[in-house]
């Protein structure tokens, strides 16, 4: 499988997700230039966590129309993957490329801790190596993952199976009025949204920070593992 | 009237300062009356933040050599050699007044300048740690300064991508108009690519490269080295702003060029901005420097010499290149964005000369500028005898002072503060706050994992420096310890209050001996540091409160093996080894202070020898597998650190009774020293004799297993009981 991960100025996670897709697919992700206009022949585009352009103006609003999304949006025609996390998903949403918008957590202040993920469908190439209600943890590092979305857009997401993850208990029990599960008070308690393509995810919790016991766990892994069984040539 | 426009004399020298014993040397040194600009360079190198004039004749008596130091105190931080051709390189640093007057950007900006400081020397920036103390939490404005100070610290390194790993926070009376924010920053570089700042090559450029100058921080190193009174908030134009997606920038194109042969030397722009930049690089080089201020980048308009050379602004770098080298430096800094601009060259005249619009502004000599900065011996005061212990008496029994101490702001958890710091970036976080005595990262590409502390108990530094400066070092040292890791190096950050009485100047000098001697008896050198002094508050009456002596300790361990390493977590089951002697020392304990309500007694004594026998037997036994987890025993004693690591592993243990001789409450929340629980899995027995053996003390001390702590008395309490009571704190503080 080959890998790319678009880095844009203030991007900070770049060299997690590049250990976390290595260890998995044995070769090095290509490193993409937020000014490239060009993109060479990948499998996976991984919009990774950070602060693109300091967050300024709106998190992910300038990296959305910088050179490279252009290119981004093309792969994305074509029928890419694409997996943004964190920032990466902020983009995606400014970008149109999913839908919804992320805003200030609702406690009001940057969140850093694990939470708890449940699966909601194993019927994409990101969530395949899971059973639909399997729980695992993720850390989250965040001020911006408060996912809202209007009414109409959400009957779809919730009807058409496209909630990827919610925040959930450890034990599994999805509460989105529960602060302590919810950490961002996200609508639906969502985590992780699929395109209308299958093709495209975006989430706020790091999966590619826990694919090594000894950084605690190894419950990130299975994302990555279903991603080079899916899409390995 | 504006600065521009004041006239240069003694009055002006004492508004910026200097004595008038200074300023007559400023007038030797010159030959003449020093214009404005002269007068801003003279005043800012020889304030106390810069200078050291109080601190430096007791600094040099600190042990700084060790076979793995690589550069000691002098460079941008410390350096040491970790193995495999790399090194760490590591330095604390105080942001203390400034966070007093705004506590966001006072915080955010300490980290700042403390990650430019080690990135400046060629590491990447692996983690961030953080020293801080705050006044009372009754104290209304204390929640404020919490909240600022957190989110400053968290907004700086969230945004960099550097990991805050660890830290530590106390609260105290003391520190109400004067909190303590102390930054540390730990960066790994290869040893044959580590950048100094001596400057070289007469003719070869000056550059400029990251943020525009602009009119903040002005003075900004000259207000630190004053006490504050009653109108200190009205110094908040001195405190700079920080922009860290700038400073991640140009962590990003220093690395890059770094990576070239362009550089020939580099140092950051910190406190006195152009200033000391200049005069350091040029200085160390033994060279010239001529600087054309045209040539800056501004901000805004009209801005003054005395403006730019005195400015404070953030992320700015100086550097010396090779000429052949401009265009491609160039280019990195484009591709990133940041400005870049030849504002200079090196000369062989010996002096900083400053030129703008056309003017010369500035034109000292750099050798006098450094060897004749004032040094002062100040007097020292006989040092005040610890106040009597007094009565003991214990009115709440074990279970309810468990539950108080668990709960108290200097115990209390303190994951309120650590879920706002991005503690995972990178990737390489091996043990995140709360997870183990020390942070451990492991070095990517490498099997090598850095553990990382900051400590200082600034109780026992009131009541005998000498042993709290001691105390410091060896509670940094054994919490490094009981990760398994080596212990190679301190950075330290002595914070005091006005060192012109001599009663503060005895507790700074006090502790700087007790800390040396740790130092050398633990193998243990001080490779880089900084001093905070004049942290006082002046009172509208006339009277000055000072904090409390804190000698900030910031240390670094190896682990060759990173996955030999070990947590505080207790396993399911097995026993609890309690390593090192109990004599039940109370004085300065937390239990005599949220108990009896007094902080009375003298600190518990050190025994330099038995804690490194100690903890050297730990360590050995940790690196031999044999340990399932392990915790150091300070604030609160025995029983603190038995509920710590039950809380942490979500497993009980059953005590035994104390059969000691000593009164339950002494046994169980003494403070002595030199002591660990190791958990044990396997045989302890066998732990035990070899630790006869070796002439360390060892003995059972609980059975693990069960959801409880089961008291000597049989009482019960449970975990879910003590985690509510460990996590009230913080919320309660500040979300009320």
């Amino acid at each position: 499988m080959k890998t790319g991960i678009v880095v844009f100025p203030g991007t900070n996670r770049e060299r997690d997700m590049a250990i976390a897709l290595h260890g998995v697919t044995g070769r090095k992700p290509e490193m993409l230039w937020h000014r490239d206009t060009a993109l060479p022949d990948l499998d996976l585009i991984v919009l990774p966590g950070g602060f693109s352009y300091g967050d300024y103006l709106r998190c992910g609003a300038m990296a959305a129309h910088s050179p490279i999304m252009r290119e981004v949006k093309a792969f994305a025609e074509r029928g890419g993957h694409i997996l943004g996390v964190c920032n990466g998903f902020q983009i995606l949403t400014e970008a149109g490329l999913l839908p919804g918008a992320l805003l200030r957590n609702g406690g009001m202040r940057f969140l850093s801790q694990d939470c708890y993920l449940r699966v909601e469908t194993s019927e994409t190439p990101f969530t395949r190596h899971w059973k639909k209600g399997d729980v695992f943890r993720a850390p989250l590092a965040h001020g911006d993952g408060n996912y809202a979305c209007d009414a109409e857009t959400l009957a779809e997401l919730e009807g058409e199976g496209r909630v990827a993850f919610r925040y959930a208990s450890a034990g599994g029990v999805v509460d989105a009025s529960d602060r302590a599960s919810n950490l961002n008070g996200s609508v639906n308690a969502i985590a992780g949204v699929i395109s209308a393509n299958n093709r495209i995810c975006g989430m706020m919790p790091h999966p590619e920070d826990l694919v090594d016991p000894l950084m605690g766990g190894v419950d990130g892994k299975p994302l990555f593992d279903g991603l080079v069984e899916a899409l390995v040539r | 009237m504006t600065a521009a426009q004041k006239t240069v004399d003694a009055a002006l020298a004492r508004e910026f300062g200097l004595s008038d014993e200074e300023y007559g040397r400023v007038l030797t040194i010159m030959g003449r009356t020093p214009s404005l600009t002269e007068l801003g360079v003279f005043s800012v190198m020889w304030s106390e933040h810069c200078s050291y004039k109080s601190s430096r004749k007791w600094l040099r008596t600190l042990p700084t050599t060790a076979p793995w130091v690589i550069h000691g105190p002098g460079e941008n931080a410390g350096v040491v050699d970790i193995g495999e051709g790399l090194a760490a390189i590591f330095k604390m640093e105080s942001h203390n007044h400034p966070s007093f007057i705004e506590p966001y950007q006072g915080a955010a900006t300490g980290v700042g300048g403390i990650l430019r400081d080690v990135f400046t020397m060629g590491a990447r920036p692996v983690a961030n740690l953080n020293a801080l103390r705050f006044g009372s939490p009754e104290n209304p404005r204390t929640r404020q300064i919490v909240d600022g100070v957190v989110r400053g610290i968290g907004g700086y390194g969230n945004c960099v991508g550097v990991p805050t790993v660890g830290g530590e926070v106390n609260f105290h009376p003391a520190y109400d108009g004067n909190p303590l924010v102390n930054a540390m920053t730990v960066g790994v570089a290869r040893q044959d690519r580590i950048f100094l700042s001596a400057a070289a090559g007469v003719g070869n450029p000056v550059v400029y490269v990251g943020s525009k100058t602009g009119r903040d921080g002005i003075h900004g190193a000259t207000m630190s080295s004053a006490e504050f009174d009653e109108n200190a908030l009205a110094k908040r134009p001195t405190v700079q702003v920080g922009d860290p997606f700038v400073e991640k920038l140009l962590i990003e194109a220093c690395l890059e060029l770094m990576a070239t042969d362009a550089i020939v030397a580099i140092q950051d722009m910190g406190a006195a901005g152009l200033t000391s930049s200049s005069v350091e690089m040029a200085g160390k080089g033994g060279v010239g420097i001529d600087l054309d201020l045209d040539a800056v980048p501004q901000r805004e308009p009209g801005m003054t010499a005395y403006e730019m050379m005195l400015s404070e602004s953030q992320e700015r770098m100086l550097m010396v290149i090779k000429p052949e080298r401009t265009e491609l430096a160039r280019a990195v800094f484009e591709k990133w964005e940041l400005d870049f601009a030849v504002v200079g060259h090196l000369t062989d005249t010996g002096r900083i000369v400053v030129r703008h619009r056309g003017a010369v502004e500035a034109d000292i000599p750099l050798d006098p500028l450094a060897d004749q900065a004032p040094i002062y011996d100040r007097p020292v005061a006989p040092l005040a005898a610890p106040e009597e212990l007094g009565p003991i008496h214990d009115p709440i029994g074990l279970e309810q002072s468990l539950l108080r101490l668990i709960g108290c702001p200097d115990l209390a958890s303190r994951a309120w503060i650590w879920n706002q710091y991005d503690s995972a970036v990178g990737g390489q976080t091996v043990r995140r706050p709360g997870g183990a005595d020390a942070a451990v990262v492991k070095i990517e590409g490498s099997e090598i994992g850095l553990a990382l502390t900051t400590d200082c108990t600034p109780r026992y530094c009131r009541a005998n420096p000498r042993s709290g400066g001691a105390q410091a070092v060896a509670e940094a040292w054994r919490n490094i310890t009981a990760t398994g890791a080596k212990p190679l190096a301190v950075t330290d950050n002595l914070n005091f209050g006005n060192p012109e009485k001599p009663e503060i100047m005895a507790q700074f000098v006090a502790a700087i001996e007790g800390m040396g001697e740790a130092c050398r008896v633990l193998d243990f050198p001080v490779v880089s540091g900084n001093v905070s002094l004049y942290n006082e508050t002046r009172n509208p009456d006339g009277s000055t409160q000072a904090i409390l002596p804190t000698p900030a300790i910031g240390a670094l361990g190896v682990l060759t093996d990173v996955r030999k390493t070990v947590g505080l977590a207790l396993p399911a089951s097995g026993v609890l080894v309690l390593v090192g002697e109990t004599g039940g020392h109370l004085g300065q304990s937390l239990w005599l202070r949220e108990v009896l309500g007094r902080e009375t007694g003298d600190a518990p004594g050190v025994d330099l020898a038995r804690e490194k026998r100690n903890g050297d037997f730990v360590r050995e036994r940790i690196a031999a597998g044999q340990v399932a987890a392990c915790h150091d025993l300070s604030d609160g004693g025995l029983l603190i650190a038995v509920a710590e690591m039950a809380m942490a592993g979500g497993v009980g243990c059953v005590l035994q009774s104390a059969e000691s001789g000593i009164r339950p409450e002494a046994f169980w929340f003494g403070e002595d020293q030199a002591r660990y629980l190791v958990a044990i899995e396997g045989d302890a027995d066998a732990l035990i004799a070899r630790a006869k053996a070796q002439s360390v003390s060892a003995r059972v001390i609980a059975t693990i297993g069960g959801d409880g702590l089961t008291l000597p008395n049989g009482a019960t309490i449970s975990i879910a009981r003590l985690r509510s009571a460990n996590e009230a704190f913080f919320p309660g503080l500040m979300e009320a």
